[in-house]
């Protein structure tokens, strides 16, 4: 059989085109390869007789002549997305057992355009988390490893990142609230890009921040995530917040060529105390863009430091009125009751026993800044930052500026287990590059761009102008010709 | 700010969590640890912003006001930890 390792989506398309190889002989490796990586522990609920039935399909529409361009090609799903009579739970304890009765329109769109599901995928819980630390199925394991150490994939979106990073499916669907999609995606050496907030339907995800969470493709590289991602997109009656808007041929927009592009570096991301290896990570790659032929522009984006402040009123603020509904009654689990319980003691005691530590935190939080008293000294005080942020890219980019460079994270993986005894905040400092994009419902893609001097892969990220993902996905597609990116994580599972 | 641990029990019974005694005191040095960080926003002058309610600038649709879904019973009732006569069961709320 092929080496899975060297397959694409793109190249994948061609080849099941062609008939050099059908979808039943792709989908039956990817099984495989599931089946014998569950050291990584990616895939949590596994689905080959899904798997199976849609690869069949696809074969005979690939015969058929009608097969767009993510007909027949093996993905996961992470466990956030609603999928028919497959559990689908958040990775939460309070989800146990829940099969939903309905498709998400994410993945009815791509399972329409004949996409096969092999399984879905771990992630921290309700998407709150920066290390896949907070699932209630076990941590994710990154695939790649240094020093014999097990490594984080990163999170919220970790069994997706780490499933596409050791060749267990061609791409992963992910969700991205605060840096979801492309932290972890520049933990593994791949690319994940966040689309402008209301490209992608959140119809059917479960929800943890509305007005910030967007669901984005994590594949192998750039021309692969305009792939998936074009077949993700698309206006949605069902999502009101969806935007009514014609998606353009990404794949197309991939000219690589970026001459006259106006390029911003943002001074604030020059954090105290930033590795070397992260800010000659940034120079090499502002280097590859000025002689690919774009124009470097230092320009300031003075309301960053406050993105990560507002970000921990807003994301917990919403969490806590979207997590209301899981109170025991209509779906999920329930506690135990005891004599004379009543339903007060029926929603405490659940929410206790089926929300996890960092969960029940952030719903906390929540409650508190918006209660009586404190909404206007933290809510709105919030969305008022949150509105100077998004001004602060509105004025760069009338400027003229074309795509913002910033690291993707501050780091490379780290340890499993290594941030246990930090306090909450070390955690969510991992988001610093990538939450202002959330903040402001822009586009942001992270690209794997070197190593450091473990090996580890690291990342740069791009921001783009609303509703440009195709721009911005020829500049990163620049990016990655000049970076070229080849490592892969040594096989250990 | 510092939250004390009465706070914290008030939060939580807000919430809907159930937190043991022994466990508010660490709950509340957590929360004020967040919330000392989330004090950063006061240096930010806001004077003259209006709060953010859409990232995106556009008007919700509408549509005309009728029904499009229903007659769905048993998908409804099917995740339901107690389910009754096509009804969810739930503790006794009215004495």
């Amino acid at each position: 059989m092929t080496d899975l390792s060297k397959l694409t989506i793109a190249s994948s398309r061609d080849a099941l085109r062609k008939g050099d190889v059908s979808s039943a002989e792709l989908t039956n490796a990817y099984l495989g390869a599931i089946e014998g990586a569950g050291a990584l522990n990616a895939f949590v609920h596994h689905t080959p007789d899904i798997a199976k039935a849609q690869a069949a399909a696809a074969d005979v529409r690939i015969k058929s002549g009608d097969a767009p361009d993510m007909c027949g090609i093996p993905l996961g799903i992470k466990d956030l997305f609603c999928t028919k009579g497959v559990p689908s739970q958040a990775a939460s304890g309070i989800l146990n057992g829940f099969k939903p009765e309905y498709e998400s329109t994410v993945t009815t769109q791509l399972f329409d355009a004949g996409a096969v599901m092999l399984g879905k995928l771990n992630m921290d819980e309700f998407a709150m988390g920066s290390s896949n630390e907070t699932s209630v199925y076990g941590n994710a394991v990154n695939p790649w490893k240094f020093d014999d150490r097990e490594l984080t994939p990163g999170g919220s979106s970790g069994g997706s990142a780490s499933a596409v990073a050791a060749d267990l499916c061609l791409g992963a669907t992910g969700t991205d609230t605060g840096g979801s999609i492309r932290q972890p995606a520049a933990f593994t050496g791949i690319t994940g890009i966040k689309p402008t907030y209301g490209r992608v339907s959140r119809w059917g995800v479960v929800a943890f921040a509305s007005s910030l969470d967007q669901a984005g493709p994590m594949t192998k590289d750039v021309r692969d995530s305009a792939i998936m991602l074009e077949a993700m997109c698309g206006h949605d009656p069902k999502d009101s917040t969806s935007m009514d808007m014609a998606v353009p041929n990404f794949e197309a927009a991939l000219t690589g060529d970026i001459k006259g592009k106006v390029i911003g570096i943002p001074k604030e991301y020059r954090m105290d105390g930033m590795p070397a290896e992260i800010e000659k990570l940034w120079e090499d790659g502002t280097g590859m863009l000025k002689d690919a032929g774009a124009i470097i522009r230092d320009i300031t984006l003075p309301h960053t430091k406050y993105a990560l402040p507002a970000y921990y009123v807003i994301a917990p603020a919403e969490a806590s009125s979207n997590l209301a509904r899981y109170d025991g009654v209509r779906f999920g689990h329930r506690a135990k009751l005891d004599a004379g319980d009543g339903i007060t003691e029926m929603y405490e005691k659940t929410r206790a026993e089926g929300f996890g530590a960092e969960v029940q935190r952030r719903v906390m939080v929540g409650t508190y800044v918006l209660s009586a008293g404190f909404y206007d000294a933290y809510y709105n005080r919030a969305r008022k930052v949150r509105a100077l942020i998004k001004r602060d890219f509105d004025q760069v980019f009338a400027a003229g500026v074309d795509a913002i460079l910033t690291p993707a994270t501050p780091s490379a993986a780290f340890g499993l287990g290594d941030m246990v005894d930090a306090d909450p905040i070390q955690m969510y400092l991992n988001d610093v590059f990538t939450v202002t994009v959330n903040l402001a419902g822009l586009p942001g893609i992270a690209v794997p761009a070197g190593v450091d001097a473990n090996g580890l892969p690291l990342g740069l990220q791009l921001i783009g102008r609303p509703w440009e993902e195709g721009d911005l996905l020829n500049v990163a597609y620049a990016l990655e010709q000049a970076a070229g990116f080849v490592a892969k994580p040594q096989k250990w599972w | 700010m510092s939250i004390d641990t009465e706070t914290a029990r008030r939060v939580a019974k807000l919430a809907r969590i159930k937190v043991e005694d022994d466990a508010l005191p660490a709950l509340a040095q957590e929360f004020s640890a967040i919330l000392g960080f989330i004090e950063q926003l006061n240096e930010v002058d806001v004077d003259g912003i209006e709060p953010m309610t859409s990232v995106t600038p556009q008007r919700l649709k509408r549509r005309t006001d009728v029904v499009t879904d229903g007659s769905q019973q048993a998908a409804v009732m099917k995740n339901a930890p107690d389910a009754r006569e096509g009804f969810f069961a739930v503790p006794k709320v009215v004495e």
